[in-house]
């Protein structure tokens, strides 16, 4: 007999409720950067648009950043950490294969037994999470989620490759999703490019220090083994990321029947401000839009860079709750997500 | 119709002048894009994308950081044009 399940049931639609962020104390000039590489300050902005960035001290962990932000966020949307549900964590960048480290952080928030665990999506990691999320309220399965995008990638940069030593900060961007009776997260273009898996990699897989043949390991300039650090082939994914990410951002803002004149934000991953600035040649944005441009303070933090630069344009109310922004990730993988969602 | 190269030049010209501000007189073929034009890495990508529209031609990734002066750009595009 097939007996009848009671099914799931959760709120009509879902929204952003609370941000929050957290950047780490020491910030990095780029004269500091020049210490290790033959370029300059000139030829750093002019190729990144970054001034400077955060980069983490000893105490400022993957998790002790993420309560931070996540602290905030759930402060921010009127909550307390035990109405939590589920907590969501998006990084690539913590050393411990196991256990999650999505669990450590909803126990140090404070909040009960929520679902937790961690996702690896690269740039992508917010609107992945987010997407998650938005499912998760929708189908009942949490009423509240917490979803963090963390990076300490200064401990996956390689200080001696000049055309990335610059690139990478570190931090941590939360936001809250919950119930809502309109629709205020809009579908979401999300997928995959597998076969464009060697434009940003990760140098030396992790196996290759465990065997120890140091014929495959990278030396430094004075032969001592270096750890793992982020690579990727510039132009391919400039061109990629300008020319066919401006097609997904596009695209879902067809999906969410916005058009760009509707538009209040555009919040890219903060990869390169000459990525945002030809994104936004190709896409054609209107000038109204604000354009987050958190990258040239905070460095690319991959997934926490979509919501440390939201956090930022409300704090500095370059954009207000209740604006419609347009956000895209897009990185190692290759991977890619975009939405557009109401500002809580 | 195919372009000559004259109309590739010329076409050129009027790309590295849009992107990276070069008055279009100075982009000769003997001129190099990275070192005589300041046309820099990415520059170089957009000038590309504007090419394969204009000249209805694929140029892959890999070929790219072949095209050192304007020249080896106008041939590249004269021997691959749709």
């Amino acid at each position: 007999m097939t007996a009848k399940i009671r099914p799931s049931k959760g709120a009509p639609y879902a929204r952003i409720l609370g941000v929050g962020g957290y950047r780490p104390t020491r910030v990095v000039p780029n004269e500091e950067i020049l210490k290790h590489i033959d370029s300059s300050d000139e030829w750093i902005r002019s190729r990144s648009g970054i001034a400077t960035r955060h980069w983490a001290g000893p105490d400022e962990t993957v998790a002790q950043m993420s309560v931070e932000a996540g602290g905030k966020a759930i402060a921010d949307a009127g909550l307390t950490p035990e109405q939590i549900g589920a907590v969501v964590i998006s990084t690539v960048s913590h050393f411990k294969q196991t256990p999650a480290v999505a669990t450590e952080i909803a126990h140090l928030l404070g909040t009960g037994k929520p679902a937790a665990f961690d996702i690896s999506a690269g740039c992508a990691g917010f609107g992945y999470g987010l997407t998650l999320a938005r499912g998760m309220v929708t189908d009942g399965s949490a009423e509240y989620v917490l979803v963090i995008g963390v990076e300490r990638l200064s401990d996956l940069t390689d200080l001696e490759d000049r055309a990335t030593a610059f690139l990478f900060g570190d931090g941590a961007g939360a936001v809250v999703v919950g119930p809502s009776q309109e629709p205020a997260i809009g579908p979401t273009v999300w997928g995959s490019e597998g076969d464009k898996s060697d434009t940003i990699t990760q140098t030396v897989p992790w196996g290759e220090y465990r065997i120890g043949d140091l014929s495959k390991l990278p030396l430094d300039s004075k032969g001592n083994v270096k750890f793992p650090a982020i690579t990727q082939e510039g132009q391919s994914v400039f061109r990629w990321a300008v020319y066919e990410m401006a097609k997904v951002a596009q695209q879902a803002l067809d999906e969410a029947g916005i058009s760009a004149d509707e538009l209040d934000a555009f919040i890219p991953h903060q990869a390169n401000m000459r990525i945002i600035d030809s994104m936004i040649k190709t896409l054609k944005l209107p000038e109204h839009v604000t354009v987050a441009r958190d990258v040239e303070t905070t460095g690319n933090t991959s997934a926490a860079s979509i919501p440390l630069a939201m956090e930022r344009l409300l704090a500095t109310g370059q954009a207000k709750s209740g604006d419609t922004a347009l956000v895209i990730g897009f990185g190692a993988g290759l991977v890619y997500a975009a939405t557009v969602v109401t500002l809580p | 119709m195919a372009a000559t190269q004259e109309q590739i030049l010329e076409g050129l010209a009027e790309i590295v002048n849009e992107i990276a501000g070069i008055p279009a007189e100075d982009v000769a073929l003997d001129k190099s894009f990275t070192d005589d034009l300041d046309v820099d890495s990415l520059s170089m990508v957009e000038v590309v994308v504007a090419a394969e529209e204009r000249f209805d031609v694929k140029i892959p990734d890999d070929d790219v950081k072949n095209l050192k002066t304007v020249g080896d750009a106008v041939d590249y595009i004269l021997k691959h044009q749709g």
